[in-house]
């Protein structure tokens, strides 16, 4: 049975050693040519002393940082991933939590690396990849290994402001590759183009999947998401099939009247996740791709990747957010209350063998949201709590109704920013928008970017929220901010009100 | 045509102060500026010159440069 993710590339580089694995358009590494890199670079790092630790990988968005990671696993440790995208700061925090013997570098990151790696050897990858390769200790690594061993650990903001390390096991990933394969169909003939950065879980989807089929991904170049047109003829000119993006890679295309220039030709599979697809932009992907198979994914850092999947294949109401659907099979999604009971709405809790170990070098973290199930006492049994509420639909479809922690009391009411944002989503002009709550001074306040006037905004809304949840501060903005992980930053959308608050009292 | 092109500089100078934009030539081509600067940059054009930048014009070559971005806008203007 197989216990161990690189038994995917194991079979694979036998079957298609020439094929191409992994490519960005430059540089490419067939299969063949992988295994050899990852065996050799493995062979150092086992040469160099370590066991079951981590290592970090400070290398530019390429196909060897890829192959780097393999060989972090082949030599039985685990990837930390760091990028030059991340502050300073943030890299700093990331390596005192993990206190890696080890940095993984590339020509141009190794004098960078010296900042904040001090206490670490650095190596540059395409050297320790010429290594002579010691096959029996990379076999005798292999043979101790376990399922439960660590993987990766990934980065993702807490809401203090210090990253909590996520750290994954091979069983988890090994599960999560072969449900999310089997929902959305992927195959030796799959053609991948990755968008996410490598430093987040979101990039599981196309780096285990292409070693499982033998199927080939694509490291699009970022800059390539700036210029919708090329961005697209690239997909076009590798026939890529498949795309796991977020959404707001998906609307940079249809946003702009893309499709009036150009279409995706190969484009048969789509999924999209970690926020809300506006409608208005979910149809304008559908008219251009009439066949192509949409489906929404949901799920949290802390289960390993996605957990929930929502094929769209029905008509959705223009108000109707679309919805997660169900869980992925073998995995267990539980909706409890503040008092740890079932409820019709309530927190969503995932259970199964995608809940991963928790968070690195953190075990108060991890006791907060790594819990036992509520609804059992007699034997051990984590479950993960997500912090975001979710309910069933009348087709018992699951849908995401808000982050827990935004929900307020205003004037006596309770209510939910992400009901406000849904609503002035529905609005003609509307591109993005959210909502925050400053308590002290008790006002909704709402930020958006789109082509629509304060004005009748408000005059909408009070068309279809109650007096009480209208905004009591609006504002249009040129660009809205977002996270690291392409979400809405909405601690940012604060500090902005306050700043303005600021300013008013000078 | 300098009307357009000293909006454009006010935009330009506030997403990169440290850059002159008079005399930089390659903002696209030398990744200065980013995916968000030109989501704002259309954005700013939409706003301050009523026209909006379509897909197809969202190519480095008309990013490039102040001069470059100027021609776009008044292109686009013409079209009207």
């Amino acid at each position: 049975m197989q216990n161990n993710v690189l038994d995917y590339l194991d079979e694979t580089v036998r079957r298609l050693p020439d094929k191409t694995a992994f490519s960005d358009g430059e540089s490419s590494y067939t299969f063949s040519e992988l295994y050899g890199s990852i065996r050799s670079a493995a062979t150092y790092i086992l040469k160099a002393g370590l066991k079951r630790e981590a290592v970090l990988v400070f290398m530019k968005r390429s196909p060897a940082t890829v192959a780097a990671f393999f060989s972090v696993i082949a030599a039985g440790c685990y990837y930390v991933p760091i990028d030059e995208e991340m502050p300073a700061a943030r890299i700093r925090l990331i390596a005192e939590n993990v206190k890696a013997r080890l940095c993984i570098c590339d020509e141009d990151s190794f004098d960078k690396a010296e900042g904040f790696a001090a206490g670490a050897e650095r190596v540059i990858f395409s050297e320790i990849e010429k290594t002579a390769e010691d096959a029996a200790a990379l076999d005798r690594v292999r043979d101790e290994a376990i399922d439960t061993d660590p993987l990766y650990i990934v980065f993702t903001s807490g809401s203090t402001g210090v990253p909590k390390g996520v750290i994954a096991c091979h069983r988890s990933v090994i599960e999560y590759i072969e449900q999310l394969s089997e929902t959305l169909g992927f195959s030796e003939d799959t053609v991948f183009a990755n968008q996410s950065p490598l430093y987040f879980d979101a990039c599981l989807k196309e780096l285990y999947p292409v070693i499982k089929f033998g199927a080939t991904a694509y490291i699009t170049p970022k800059e390539l998401f700036m210029y919708p047109v090329k961005l697209v003829e690239y997909l076009n000119l590798h026939r890529v099939n498949t795309v796991c993006w977020v959404v707001s890679a998906l609307t940079m295309i249809s946003a702009f009247g893309t499709f009036d220039t150009v279409r995706p030709e190969y484009l048969r599979t789509v999924a999209f996740g970690s926020e809300v697809f506006p409608m208005k932009q979910f149809k304008l992907w559908r008219d251009a791709l009439p066949a192509a198979a949409f489906t929404n994914l949901y799920g949290p850092t802390e289960c390993t990747g996605m957990s929930c999947f929502f094929h769209v294949d029905r008509e959705l109401a223009d108000d109707e957010p679309i919805p997660i659907g169900r869980p992925f099979k073998n995995t267990r999604i539980l909706l409890l209350d503040e008092n740890g009971r079932e409820a019709e709405e309530g927190e969503i809790c995932i259970t199964g063998t995608c809940v991963t170990l928790g968070y690195y070098n953190n075990p108060v973290k991890t006791e907060e949201a790594f819990v036992q199930n509520p609804l059992n006492s007699a034997w051990r049994e984590t479950v993960y709590r997500t912090g975001d509420m979710g309910r069933r639909n009348s087709r018992g479809e699951l849908v995401f109704v808000s982050r827990k922690d935004y929900q307020i009391k205003h004037m006596g009411h309770r209510i939910e920013l992400g009901e406000i944002e849904a609503n002035v989503n529905e609005s003609e002009g509307i591109r993005l928008c959210g909502c925050v709550y400053h308590k002290e001074k008790e006002r909704i306040v709402l930020y958006y970017t789109g082509d629509v006037e304060k004005a009748a905004l408000l005059s909408e809304l009070k068309e279809k929220l109650p007096r009480y949840m209208l905004p009591n501060h609006m504002e249009r903005l040129e660009e809205m901010p977002f996270t690291p992980n392409g979400k809405i930053d909405r601690v940012r959308l604060l500090k902005m009100y306050e700043e303005l608050l600021a300013s008013k009292k000078r | 045509m300098d009307e357009i092109k000293s909006v454009l500089r006010e935009v330009l100078l506030e997403l990169h102060p440290d850059v002159d934009p008079d005399t930089e030539t390659a903002l696209a081509d030398k990744k200065i500026i980013d995916s968000f600067d030109i989501v704002t940059i259309i954005a700013r054009i939409d706003e301050e010159f009523d026209v909006a930048v379509t897909a197809d014009k969202i190519i480095p070559a008309n990013f490039n440069s102040i001069d470059a971005l100027a021609a776009l806008v008044s292109s686009l203007m013409d079209e009207d």
